[in-house]
């Protein structure tokens, strides 16, 4: 589904130039629950923005669901974020003047479907995400989990082949998170590919493979928990 | 685009959600249409005004000799006196290609002698009188308001038949007596009225209506002048300048009388062509000021737009982000905010596209009432085409206003609007 192979990304500034990802090869299969792990800094949230089609590359290749995403255009791009891939954010990002329901349904306007079935899709998956009793509520009325459970109704209401997540549950309390992370095991269930960016080890352990990142690089799951091991040692 | 209901629907509800905003973003574009507006119709008023002090026609020429040969010429002393030919009306007409009619003019007590003594039954007063010919009222900016004008038989037949002024009706006539068909006596010679008329002169009125047309070669033998016409009225062909004309006749008019070109100041002439392209140019003038003026208003108001919009851009910084992340394309986002500031420098202009063309119309219905036109400012008014240019100028802010933000709103990257601080 996903094939990364020797990406590297520099952020320039001025004459200087940080080089954040050193080589990336990543290989993520369809329906795949992956996590993404590292210290703050490490280049997770650049590695999933290049995933997202929403930030560009300077080496490498990048394959996602067979196109290949080398050199697009703006267009093109935003055409490949709506089709294929699903965001969810730590800090949400509804809409403040649109209800769950409406925004819900936002992905759906830029594919061209008619409203009665934009509103017909966004009140399935709100109600597969356990909110069908708060379709018309505005944000503002939501509890911190229940828009985050809007934002991932979002990230699916295209059927998208990729959801991901940076820090979904970095904004939530530990009963929460459990929720949330239930719900992206049910999604996943469903089918879904899934790559979550989180600092939290116990949202990482119930995804199926951790990536873990140092230094720009992807090291092996083993290494870094022989690591970890031995610190608690 | 224009069809589609739901996105007008989401404009709608944006704007409604920042009243405040739209309606400051709207009254600047308001106002610059309002301004151009009432700024045109008040043009066009001036226009009407000073336009309605000028006779209707002017497009005429006349040209007279003012005195004797300074310069030697073709062996010709200094000091003859130039007169024109009766026959020299005619061979303009034939030998000058830019002139369409010439008339010849005589007088008597307008350009030499004294006002000759007219009397009918009891009544007498001194009333110039000049030679005319049909079709007089373009030219001498005067109205039949009885009877008829001096027709071409009239001048054929030399019949003594004569156009009187109102005045002149006043004075000889009672109130209840009508003029039409009386014979009056001018220095003795009866004449039979055809016709009244009151002056388009203005500011000339009175002296107008004090005279007597008659044909002017009926004035010529009756009034022992015929050996000579006074001076000529040049009508140029349509579509040739008066000083086109006014030049060639000149011209030929001296080399028959044989007058040296270089000899300026025996033939004179004028031509209200030239002071009526003053005028017009002075209407341009003013035309091209309102315009300017206004155009000026509507650019601060679509720079307001403009100013608001890039406002909005940046507060909605995050929303354009997590559009374009869920697949809004550039040219979405730019539509979007186009029609956002369109819509809103649309009705806001057309608003002061109607409250102007209100304002004018109501300035002019005051006029009216006021006892009318006062001189220079008549009839204000806003014609369609006006109303036209002005929605395009009105259009074009409002494109211009949204082209920036828009392009900064495309422009916003996604990864950095969402950024979580
Ligand atoms: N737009 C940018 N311009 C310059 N440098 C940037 C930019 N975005 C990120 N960086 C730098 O790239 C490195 C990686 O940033 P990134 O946001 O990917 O880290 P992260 O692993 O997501 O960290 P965190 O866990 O704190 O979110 C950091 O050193 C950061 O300072
Ligand atoms: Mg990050």
């Amino acid at each position: 589904m996903i094939r990364l192979s020797d990406i590297h990304k520099y952020y320039r500034s001025g004459e200087q130039s940080l080089h954040v990802l050193k080589g990336i090869d990543l290989h993520i299969q369809e329906g795949e629950l992956v996590s993404i792990m590292g210290s703050s800094g490490s280049g997770k949230s650049t590695l999933l923005n290049i995933l997202g089609v929403l930030d560009s590359y300077d080496q490498g290749s990048y394959a996602l669901a067979g196109h290949s995403v080398t050199n697009l255009r703006e267009t093109q791009a935003a055409h490949l974020r709506n089709k294929f891939l699903g965001f969810v954010f730590q800090s949400f990002n509804l809409l403040p003047f649109k209800n769950a329901a409406e925004n819900v349904a936002l992905p759906l306007y830029y594919q061209g479907v008619g409203r009665k079935e934009r509103n017909y899709r966004a009140e399935q998956y709100l109600e597969m995400v356990g909110l069908s009793d708060r379709k018309h509520f505005m944000p503002n009325q939501l509890s911190g989990g229940q828009k985050q459970r809007v934002a991932i109704a979002r990230a699916l209401v295209c059927k998208p082949k990729v959801i991901l997540a940076d820090e979904p549950t970095g904004a939530l309390d530990s009963r929460t998170t459990q929720e949330i992370m239930s719900l992206f095991k049910e999604v996943h269930r469903l089918g879904n590919t899934i790559i979550i960016v989180t600092h939290e080890p116990d949202v990482a352990n119930q995804t199926h493979r951790q990536i873990y990142l140092k230094d720009g690089r992807v090291t092996t799951a083993d290494q870094v928990h022989l690591q970890h091991e031995a610190v608690a040692i | 685009m224009f069809i589609d209901t739901e996105k007008w629907q989401e404009i709608f509800r944006t704007l409604g959600q920042h009243k405040l905003r739209t309606a400051l973003t709207a009254f600047g574009v308001f106002w610059g249409i309002f301004m151009l507006t009432v700024l045109l119709g008040a043009g066009k008023g001036l226009e009407n005004g000073v336009t309605n002090g000028f006779p209707r026609v002017s497009n005429f020429i006349n040209i007279w000799s003012q005195g004797t040969t300074q310069v030697p010429y073709q062996g010709m002393p200094i000091g003859r006196e130039i007169l024109f030919d009766p026959g020299d009306a005619a061979a303009i007409v034939k030998n000058v290609n830019s002139v369409s009619l010439v008339k010849g003019q005589n007088s008597i007590g307008i350009w030499g002698g004294t006002p000759p003594y007219t009397v009918y039954k009891s009544k007498n007063g001194a009333f110039a009188v000049q030679g005319g010919f049909a079709n007089i009222e373009g030219i001498q900016a005067l109205r039949i308001i009885k009877g008829r004008s001096i027709n071409a038989f009239d001048e054929q037949q030399r019949r003594k038949v004569v156009l009187i002024g109102q005045r002149v009706v006043e004075q000889l006539f009672s109130k209840d007596e009508d003029a039409l068909g009386k014979d009056i006596t001018i220095n003795g010679i009866s004449f039979t009225v055809i016709g009244v008329f009151e002056s388009l002169q203005r500011g000339n009125e009175q002296q107008q209506e004090e005279r007597i047309y008659l044909p002017n070669d009926t004035l010529r033998y009756a009034f022992n002048q015929i050996g000579w016409v006074d001076n000529l009225i040049v009508v140029p062909k349509p579509g040739v300048h008066a000083r086109v004309a006014e030049e060639e006749a000149k011209k030929y008019l001296a080399e028959i009388h044989k007058v040296s070109p270089d000899d300026k100041g025996v033939l004179d002439s004028f031509n209200l062509q030239d002071e009526y392209d003053k005028v017009q140019g002075l209407f341009l003038g003013i035309t091209v000021f309102s315009w300017v003026v206004a155009i000026g208003t509507i650019f601060a108001g679509a720079v307001g737009v403009g100013n608001i919009m890039l406002i909005v851009v940046k507060e909605r910084t995050r929303e354009i982000g997590l559009r374009k992340a869920l697949g809004a394309t550039p040219a979405s986002i730019i539509a979007m905010i186009m029609q956002e500031s369109l819509l809103i420098t649309a009705v806001a202009g057309y608003a002061g596209l109607v409250v102007g063309a209100l304002t004018i119309e109501a300035v002019a219905k005051m006029l009216e009432a006021s006892g009318g036109n006062s001189g220079f400012f008549s009839n204000p008014e806003v014609d369609f085409q006006t109303a036209l240019m002005a929605l395009a100028v009105l259009i074009a802010a409002g494109v211009l206003a949204s082209l920036l933000p828009a392009a900064k709103a495309a422009a916003v990257n996604p990864i950095v609007a969402l950024q979580d601080e």
